[in-house]
């Protein structure tokens, strides 16, 4: 767990809008380790997505990343072309919300699998199909052979969701971003695929950032979480420890906004006042300082930088939830 | 008195160059004045369905559905009684339930009662607007201009304005981010208690569903396997289906615990399996589930269930001793 694979730095994204750009990601840091699952959380529109795709050089046109992002010691914002593509579903596997989108409609899933296994691992026709049939035992799909032949509008969303991460693997990466993998899926189905990566993580090795805004799912399989809001890291740590002690108000919000299976039902649900700022309106100072119920005057100046505590780093000069 | 009463009902789709299917296949349901009932299931178990039957945008081809007493005419080019305006329904996409070219206030005032004159008409619109928790002035302005949860609170403020007495909700919360989520279930629980109004809440969170509903029934495969009051179907459930439902739900609580996973999939509702419809995914099957469809039966206080492990008789024809349900432990 010691190695890191990913080493992320002061990374920035910038959007491109009528007139000039806007920050999306503001100066992020953060470590994945080796067969680690991290967990990227937070509200739609704070960063998240932005914050990886610019790993693997997906941004929309226009926009610019800068700082450092180093994979095996490689600088992966620094990468262009061949080397680029080599890394992208080489080095680092990705999946989608939406595997109805993700996977082509008119390909088989065996030439969508076998693609990348001749492409990145330069194995002939032959054994590619034996690996892709592999590969879909390996991520539970029933009778891989008829899969194979298949296409994809006659799988479920649950299958869909297994064959995208079927071909995410087949290039066989040690690090695996998964983007809302089971938003679109049904509560039964959605366990299955968290079972999934985290059998593949005891399994190979691999290491998953996992970007959801379902404390739940994070719950169940992150190692480690970082909570974004507006485009900033505001707190990491170990997953029991923050989500059982969150340590900035706006992760305490979260959980306080969220149905707990545990609790009783007349345990109330208590919502976020207002909404998330838009990118091009994030407040000056702390950007969650308009919605939190304990802003101190600085707040509104001062953006908060993070304060480390052993594994724990949360970006509050508050911190009201100190243990007793 | 129930306010909506749903017998035996069928919805039948016919398919092109396939088998016709009936995605709803015999489900009863009654709701009561002021009640919330949620209906739960996988995606695929007739759940929406139903809901479009109960208001009348489908069709049923069996059974009856009763609103305050009426039947529920299904829609056709004719106008809608006016008996049936007290029954509304709010979709699932607030981005795409309200016209983009149209102001809320505009949008908001169809519903109001034809007759009413113009000022008479902008003040039910903004005491609308404030009952949802939205300001005045969101009258003049068009939805683009809104976040997903105060959208989805102008299609609510649309739906309360024909004065409903029961409001149907496919999945009304399914696409917004918890804070939101939040709001618009408190914002569902207070204008039940306030209004006495009557709340259909058709959902795939479980979670969520066990906060806001008094009420759940469950939907397998186009039929209702188990519903009774909330804490005691969370607490203790009498389905196999339903446990399963409830163990797969993640707990965001920081303990690691990992969802339950109910195995195989939602059969093809065209060609649903013998004898009990979950029979082939059940952990506690019996011979006689393969054969026998179980009914719909009363367990105890003010539950229902159709399960063959609480007929003693079938139990001891079975290959299993005893095989009880239950709760997670």
């Amino acid at each position: 767990m010691s190695t890191p694979l990913l080493e992320v730095e002061e990374l920035r994204v910038r959007l491109p809008v009528r007139g000039g750009s806007i920050s999306v990601v503001d100066g992020v840091d953060y470590v994945v380790a080796e067969s680690e699952v991290f967990g990227v959380a937070g509200e739609s529109g704070s960063g998240k997505t932005m914050s990886v795709l610019a790993l693997i050089g997906l941004l929309p046109s226009g926009a610019t990343a800068s700082g450092r992002a180093s994979f095996r010691g490689l600088d992966l914002l620094a990468l262009r072309g061949r080397a680029l593509r080599d890394i992208r579903g080489g080095g680092i596997g990705m999946v989608f919300q939406d595997p109805m989108t993700s996977l082509h409609p008119m390909l088989s899933i065996g030439q969508q699998i076998e693609e990348p296994i001749r492409q990145h691992l330069g194995v002939p026709r032959a054994g590619a199909r034996r690996r892709a049939a592999e590969l879909l035992d390996a991520v539970r799909l029933p009778d891989p052979e008829r899969a194979l032949r298949a296409y994809p509008h006659q799988f479920s969303g649950g299958m869909r969701q297994r064959v995208a991460i079927a071909i995410a693997l087949a290039a066989e990466p040690e690090l695996l971003i998964a983007d809302e993998p089971t938003t679109a899926l049904d509560v039964t189905v959605q366990a299955g695929i968290i079972r999934l990566l985290d059998a593949l993580r005891r399994e190979r090795g691999l290491s998953v950032v996992l970007i959801t805004h379902d404390l739940g799912v994070m719950s169940a399989i992150a190692d480690r979480i970082a909570v974004f809001y507006a485009g900033r890291v505001v707190e990491t740590g170990p997953r029991d420890d923050l989500l059982r002690h969150p340590r900035h108000p706006y992760t305490k919000a979260l959980l306080d906004a969220l149905p707990h299976p545990e609790l009783p039902a007349d345990h109330p649900l208590v919502p976020i006042a207002g909404t998330p700022p838009a990118p091009a309106a994030v407040p000056e100072g702390c950007a969650f300082h308009p919605r939190c119920d304990h802003r101190l005057e600085a707040c509104s100046v001062v953006v908060p930088e993070l304060v480390h505590d052993g594994p724990r780093a949360f970006a509050c000069p508050v911190d009201p939830f100190v243990r007793a | 008195m129930s306010v909506l009463e749903i017998d035996s009902l069928e919805v039948t789709y016919e398919r092109r160059d396939r088998a016709r299917f009936r995605a709803v296949a015999g489900a009863s349901l009654a709701i009561g004045q002021g009640e919330i009932v949620g209906l739960v299931g996988e995606s695929g178990c007739g759940k929406s369905s139903l809901a479009r039957a109960a208001v009348g945008l489908v069709a049923p081809t069996a059974g009856t559905i009763r609103f305050e007493g009426r039947p529920v005419v299904p829609l056709t080019r004719r106008a809608r009684s006016a008996d049936l305006t007290r029954l509304q329904l709010v979709f699932q996409n607030p981005y795409s339930s309200l016209n983009p070219r149209r102001r809320v206030g505009d949008q908001v005032g169809d519903g109001i009662a034809v007759g009413t004159g113009r000022s008479g008409k902008t003040a039910r619109v903004v005491e609308l607007l404030e009952l949802v928790g939205l300001s005045s002035n969101a009258r003049s302005r068009y939805p683009h201009e809104f976040s997903g949860g105060q959208r989805q609170r102008i299609a609510i403020a649309r739906a309360l304005a024909a004065d409903p007495s029961l409001i149907v909700l496919d999945e009304p919360l399914a696409s917004l981010d918890a804070s939101a989520q939040a709001q618009v279930a408190n914002l569902l629980l207070d204008l039940s208690q306030r209004l006495s109004l009557s709340l259909l809440l058709i959902s795939h969170d479980l979670a969520i569903v066990h906060h806001v509903a008094d009420v759940v029934s469950v939907m397998y495969l186009g039929k209702i396997v188990e519903s009774g009051a909330t804490e005691a179907l969370w607490a203790d459930p009498q389905h196999p289906y339903t446990e399963a439902l409830i163990g797969a739900v993640p707990h965001p609580d920081g303990t690691g615990t990992m969802p339950e996973v109910l195995p195989g999939e939602v059969p093809d509702p065209a060609m649903p399996p013998r004898g009990c419809r979950f029979h082939p995914r059940c952990p506690h099957v019996m011979d006689v589930c393969r054969t026998d469809e179980p009914p719909l039966e009363p367990i105890g206080e003010s539950r229902l269930a159709a399960c063959w492990l609480h007929a003693p008789e079938a139990r001891n024809e079975s290959s299993m001793p005893r095989a009880p349900v239950h709760p997670r432990a």
